[in-house]
């Protein structure tokens, strides 16, 4: 067995796999990646399932160094530059730590999240399912917290092959998010939809894995911001009382008592998480038929995304491990 | 327009809202709870996962085996049929620390209800609640039958956080918030009980439909039902009808 020990790590960096369930009927919120679609590079490019459990790393810098034996990881998602013991790694491809050897990467030049991937499995206890980290709700595994420096994650150990892997990258999705209108759109006045897909929004800074806060012009309630609390998820855009819309995201509440305008599709939950604060955006409707189509299309691209991870030519052996 | 009840709102592309009507009301809340416990009776493919409120049931799906059409007449023919099974909830006794440092807005909302403090713990402790839902956080549970007398609007300025095992007035309802969070509520008190509990078996305790009443233990009582509860005993009684 290995260990990935942490270095050094800035904020809003956590242990994230596909999330939980189950538990939503009780207050328990899915948490899970930000970006699912990046999750799945890191996890495919290590041999692991698409769901499986990697280190979600926030927009700042971050240092691993493995201990007790090698590590292959692999680096998904936001763009950065990375290095191995001070010579170049690369976002997409598969790196093997050797043991004391430190993997080091750069704040997100673009983007907000990476995936750290980990050839041999996180050792943690899942609780519904799942090793993410709520911090709020005091779970997550083999810490129930964000990481910090000093910490020491069990892992397996690199296994004996002589090549490394990289993953094709996928076209680079852009125009506006695309969502499906409601539930409670017609607690809006007429003119505040139109203004909502009229307008740009840029992302506050004040977001967080809860949510994304937009910033743009106030939209007007067509009676009162109040409704009775239902259910919320991934992607619901609720609009509280100051008319600024609040995206709800992996960590959200379960459910809420403002009005929701509109629904982010779950093809396009990566690309918004991705979204840095200061960052602009604009939304798009799209009909449910349509958005069904996208979610499916999302739901293939995963499963058949190890079909686009390749072998390198040699780069590092593993030496005396395994 | 007037709405016709059951409708069906989209949730976007995994997930439907059927809904019941549009105020607090046991009656509403049984037929959601009913239909709730008749979906997972039916095992109705494609469904991951249920949230029932109020008033609404939020059906989480997946659209790669069923897709909202089908799925939704399917919903709105189980949500229109007449006679519902309707579970009958278990109650439970809730030891809660009135007052004091544990609950800093008691004297508050006696002032408001131009009632002694005592009067305000008597009738709160005196009546028996429902379970609307659990949401928000993990464990907060939603209580209705507040005697109106002791209603006080969430507070202007939201605590940035407020204890756990808060016993708290919203408005027209009350409600125990298992973990500490932000909260505008007004706090009577703190009950030692964990709703949830994430290294005991079970992790939740109540669940929507339930009935809580709550008891008055004095504040020397707290140390050791808090540890109790901290190592996993549940210190609220449980009565299954």
């Amino acid at each position: 067995m290995s260990f990935l020990v942490v270095d050094k790590v800035g904020p809003a960096t956590s242990v994230q796999d596909r999330g939980r369930s189950g538990a939503q009927r009780y207050g328990l919120t899915s948490s899970g990646a930000m970006d699912r679609k990046s999750l799945a590079i890191a996890n495919a490019l290590v041999g692991q399932k698409i769901g499986a459990a990697a280190i979600e790393i926030g927009p700042l810098g971050a240092e691993f160094r493995a201990v007790g034996g090698a590590v292959r990881v692999s680096l998904a998602g936001a763009d950065r530059a990375a290095t191995l013991d001070g010579r170049g790694a690369w976002v997409n491809e598969t790196v093997l730590i050797p043991e004391g050897g430190t993997f080091a990467m750069s704040a997100a030049r673009s983007g907000v999240f990476s995936y750290l991937g980990l050839e041999g499995a996180i050792a943690g206890k899942p609780v519904y399912g799942s090793l993410s980290v709520s911090a709020r709700a005091g779970l997550g595994s083999p810490y129930p917290r964000p990481l910090q420096s000093g910490d020491k994650l069990e892992v397996g150990t690199a296994k004996r092959e002589s090549f490394e892997r990289r993953f094709k990258p996928l076209p680079v999705e852009q125009g506006p998010i695309r969502v499906v209108l409601g539930p409670q759109d017609d607690s809006m006045t007429p003119e505040a939809v139109a203004l909502f897909f009229g307008a740009e929004w840029r992302v506050s800074p004040r977001s967080d894995r809860m949510g994304y806060r937009l910033e743009g012009p106030k939209l007007a309630h067509a009676d009162g911001f109040n409704i009775v609390s239902d259910g919320t998820v991934p992607g619901s855009i609720q609009v509280p009382g100051n008319g600024q819309p609040l995206a709800l995201l992996a960590d959200r509440g379960t459910t809420g008592g403002y009005p929701k305008i509109a629904t982010i599709i779950t093809a396009d939950l990566p690309r918004f998480a991705q979204t840095q604060a200061g960052g602009r955006v604009r939304f798009v409707s799209l009909p449910i038929e349509e958005a069904q189509k996208e979610a499916r299309r999302f739901a293939t691209m995963l499963a058949q995304i190890e079909e686009r991870v390749e072998r390198l030519l040699t780069r590092e052996t593993v030496k005396g491990e395994g | 327009m007037p709405i016709s009840y059951p409708r069906l709102l989209l949730c976007g592309d995994s997930a439907l809202v059927v809904e019941f009507g549009n105020s607090i009301d046991p009656e509403l809340n049984r037929r959601v709870l009913a239909f709730d416990a008749l979906l997972a009776q039916e095992q109705v493919p494609g469904i991951r996962e249920t949230v029932p409120t109020y008033r609404s049931l939020l059906v989480h799906y997946d659209p790669t085996i069923v897709a909202y059409a089908e799925l939704g007449a399917k919903l709105m023919d189980f949500a229109t049929r007449e006679g519902l099974p309707s579970r009958r909830g278990r109650h439970w006794r809730v030891p809660v620390v009135y007052g004091e440092e544990f609950g800093i807005d008691l004297e508050a909302v006696a002032e408001r209800a131009r009632l002694s403090p005592e009067e305000v713990i008597a009738r709160h402790s005196g009546a028996e609640y429902r379970v609307y839902m659990l949401g928000f956080l993990p464990g907060f549970t939603y209580l209705g039958g507040l005697d109106p007398k002791l209603a006080t609007p969430r507070r202007q300025e939201p605590r940035l956080e407020a204890p756990a095992g808060m016993i708290a007035i919203g408005g027209i309802q009350t409600g125990i918030q298992c973990i500490a969070a932000p909260s505008g509520w007004n706090i009577l008190g703190r009950t030692p009980m964990r709703t949830y509990h994430p290294s005991r078996d079970p992790i939740f305790l109540i669940e929507p439909g339930d009935h809580v009443s709550f008891f008055p233990i004095p504040m020397r009582e707290w140390d050791a039902l808090d540890r109790a509860a901290e190592a996993g005993e549940w210190v609220a009684e449980m009565v299954d009808p």
